[in-house]
C-alpha cells in the first residue's frame, strides 16, 4: 500500500511552522544525514535510491550531485529553482506554502552533501504567499540552529535565503535562472560549462527543483531501497502529479511514479466532469506532446511516456474533454509560448511569433492554405535549433496536437469554423 | 542572511540585489519611473540602462503607472477549459470599462492577461496585487469587484 511522503504534512493545522514540522518528526533527517553521514555516503544513497530530477528534464541527481567539485577550497552554492511556471504545473507551490521546512531539509542536506554554505531559494515572482512562509520558515529554522553556524555541532555551516523572480517563464531554465539571480534578464546560457563548474557569480552551483529536493529528507530516513522499491525500471520514488482541467476534482496528487494516467484522471482525480468523453491530455506540462485516449493506460514514468513520443515533464496532467476545440487548446499553448521567448535565438524569438500567427489565422477560420503545413515547418525548423530546450517546449505541444487532431485543423481550414464548441 | 536585501548595500555583487531592490523601489514609488530606475542605478552603482534591461524584461516590473489594484486575469490552458480566461475577461471589461492594459480613469483598478500563474487546481483564478483568488465564477467576480470598489484608498488588500 503506497503511503504519500511528499504531502504527508500538507494538510496539517499550522503546516508551514516548524512547530508542527518538528511534532512529526521533522529535521530528523538532516540530523541523521549531518552527524551520522559523510557527503560521499549522501551523493552514494541518492544515487542508489534512482532519485531523477522533478522539474522536468529528469536528470539523476546524484550524479548531478557528483558532478560538483570536491575541492573543499572553492565556494559553492546550491540554488533550489521554486521559479514553477510550467503551464499546468502547480507542485512546487504546494510544497513551498504547505511544507516549506522539507524543501529546507532537503537543501540542507544537498548543501552538506556538496560541500555548499550559501543556498538561495529562486521562488516565482507571483507566488507571494510561498515566499512569505519561505522566508518565515528560514527565520524559525535559524532560531531552532538548522541554519547558520556549526548545524547541530556538525561544524557545517549554511546560509539561506530566498530571492524573488519576476514573472519570467524562462527563467525556470536553470541557466536563466541563474541570470536572473546574478540581477540581469533571464537568458540561458550556453552549456557546457553546467553550472557545477561555472553557475552562480562563476562557482559550481548545484541547481535543483523544489519537488526533487523534498525528496531527500526521506531517502535519508528511509533508505534509498525503500525509495527505489516504488516505480519503474527507469523512473523511481513518489511524485507529485497535478491534474487539472476537465475533471471532477482537480489537485496534487502524489502516487508513485509508474501509476496508470487513467488510474490517475478516473480514480485520483474523480473522472471526466459531466460524463463527457475524454479527448486529449497533456501529460507533463504545457511543453510535452499530447497524448489521445487510446493512450491513457501509459504508466507515467519517464521512459514509458518517451517511447510514446511524449515525456514526464513535471507530471502536470492537463484534462481536455470532447468539448474542447484542439486547434484553440494549441493557438492558447503557442500564444503562452510566443510571449515567454526571451528573445535571444532567432527560432525561437521569430519561429514562435510565426507559429502564433499561423495558428491564430487557423483558430478564427482565416488560415492560409499553407497554413497546417507552415506550422509543421515551423515546429520542425525550431526544434533543436536553440540554446535552451525552449524550442523543443514550444513546438512540441503545437505539432503533436497538429500530428494527432490533424482532421480539425483541416476543418477549421476548409469550412472557416470550428468542429466544436467549448461548453 | 535572510532579510530582504537592503537597496542601500552595495557590493561587488550589487547586481544580484537589483531585482529586490526593484520590488523596494516600486512599492515606494508605485511604479518604476525614469527617477525609479536613476534612484536604484545610484544605490547598486549601475547604469540607468543596465537596471532598465533587467526591469523590462520582467513582466512584474511595471514601467507604466497603474491602478491601486491591478487585476491579473489567468488565461492559461486549464483556467481556460474551465471557462475562465476570456470569459472573465469580457467580464470586467464590461463591468469597469477597460481593456486589457489599461486603467480606469479614478486610478482604481488595471486589467492584465497573465499566463499559466501554478494555480490550475483552483482554475479559473485571477490575481488581485499578491493575492490570489481561484474558482471564480461571474457572481464571484462581480462581488469581489463591488468589495474592492468599496475599499478605501490604500487598503491593498481584500
Amino acid at each position: 500500500m503506497f503511503e504519500p511522503v511528499l504531502t504527508q504534512n500538507v494538510q496539517r493545522a499550522d503546516s508551514e511552522k516548524i512547530a508542527t514540522y518538528l511534532a512529526h518528526g521533522g529535521y530528523a533527517a538532516t540530523r541523521q544525514a549531518l552527524t551520522g553521514l559523510t557527503p560521499g555516503e549522501l551523493v552514494e544513497m541518492v544515487k542508489q535510491s534512482g532519485l531523477r530530477g522533478r522539474g522536468g528534464a529528469g536528470f539523476p541527481a546524484g550524479v548531478k550531485w557528483g558532478f560538483m567539485p570536491k575541492d573543499p577550497g572553492t565556494p559553492k552554492i546550491v540554488a533550489v529553482n521554486a521559479d514553477e511556471g510550467e503551464p499546468g504545473t502547480f507542485k512546487d507551490r504546494l510544497i513551498i506554502e504547505c511544507d516549506p521546512h522539507q524543501l529546507l531539509e532537503g537543501t540542507i542536506i544537498a548543501s552538506y552533501a556538496v560541500g555548499a554554505n550559501q543556498a538561495y531559494v529562486y521562488i516565482r515572482g507571483e507566488f507571494y504567499l510561498g515566499y512569505q512562509r519561505l522566508v518565515q520558515a528560514i527565520a524559525e529554522a535559524y532560531e531552532h540552529g538548522y541554519l547558520g553556524k556549526n548545524i547541530l555541532d556538525s561544524g557545517f555551516d549554511l546560509d539561506v535565503s530566498v530571492q524573488r523572480g519576476a514573472g519570467a517563464y524562462i527563467c525556470g531554465e536553470e541557466t536563466a535562472m541563474l541570470e536572473s539571480m546574478e540581477g540581469k534578464p533571464g537568458n540561458p546560457r550556453l552549456k557546457p560549462p553546467y553550472p557545477a563548474q561555472t553557475g552562480l557569480f562563476g562557482l559550481p552551483t548545484l541547481v535543483q527543483n523544489v519537488e526533487t529536493l523534498a525528496c531527500i529528507p526521506h531517502i535519508v530516513l528511509r533508505g534509498a531501497e525503500w525509495f527505489a522499491s516504488m516505480g519503474t525500471e527507469e523512473s523511481k520514488g513518489p511524485k507529485i502529479f497535478s491534474v487539472s482541467g476537465h475533471v471532477n476534482r482537480p489537485g496534487n496528487y502524489e502516487l508513485p511514479l509508474g501509476t496508470k494516467l487513467s488510474e490517475i484522471i478516473y480514480e485520483h482525480a474523480g473522472g471526466i466532469r459531466g460524463g463527457k468523453q475524454l479527448k486529449a491530455v497533456i501529460p507533463g506540462g504545457a511543453s510535452t506532446p499530447v497524448l489521445t485516449p487510446e493512450q491513457v493506460d501509459i504508466p507515467m514514468a519517464f521512459e514509458t511516456l518517451a517511447k510514446a513520443g511524449s515525456a514526464l515533464g513535471t507530471g502536470a496532467i492537463v484534462v481536455m474533454d470532447e468539448s474542447t476545440c484542439m486547434v484553440e487548446a494549441a493557438r492558447r499553448t503557442a500564444k503562452f509560448f510566443a510571449h515567454e521567448s526571451c528573445g535571444r535565438c532567432t527560432p525561437c524569438r521569430i519561429g514562435s511569433m510565426r507559429l502564433y500567427e499561423a495558428l491564430e489565422r487557423l483558430e478564427r477560420g482565416a488560415g492560409l492554405q499553407d497554413d497546417i503545413e507552415r506550422a509543421l515547418y515551423l515546429s520542425d525548423n525550431i526544434d533543436a535549433r536553440t540554446f535552451c530546450p525552449m524550442g523543443a517546449a514550444l513546438v512540441n505541444p503545437a505539432r503533436s496536437t497538429i500530428q494527432k487532431f490533424r482532421p480539425e485543423f483541416e476543418h477549421h481550414l476548409e469550412h472557416r469554423e470550428c468542429l466544436v464548441r467549448l461548453h | 542572511m535572510l532579510s530582504e536585501p537592503d537597496v542601500q548595500v552595495s557590493n561587488p555583487r550589487s547586481r544580484a540585489l537589483l531585482l529586490s531592490a526593484l520590488y523596494s523601489a516600486q512599492e515606494q514609488y508605485g511604479w518604476l519611473s525614469p527617477e525609479a530606475i536613476q534612484h536604484v542605478a545610484d544605490q547598486l552603482e549601475l547604469t540607468p540602462g543596465q537596471v532598465h534591461s533587467t526591469a523590462s524584461f520582467y513582466s512584474m516590473f511595471k514601467l507604466q503607472p497603474g491602478g491601486q489594484y491591478l487585476l491579473q486575469v489567468c488565461e492559461g490552458l486549464s483556467c481556460y477549459l474551465l471557462d475562465g480566461a476570456d470569459t472573465l475577461v469580457a467580464q470586467i471589461q464590461k463591468h469597469l470599462g477597460i481593456a486589457p492594459g489599461e486603467t480606469t480613469p479614478d486610478g482604481k483598478f488595471s486589467l492584465q492577461i497573465v499566463q499559466c500563474i501554478a494555480a490550475c487546481d483552483y482554475a479559473p483564478a485571477i490575481r488581485v496585487n499578491d493575492d490570489l483568488h481561484g474558482h471564480i465564477t461571474p457572481e464571484s467576480l462581480d462581488e469581489l469587484l463591488a468589495q474592492l470598489s468599496a475599499q478605501e484608498e490604500g487598503a491593498e488588500h481584500v
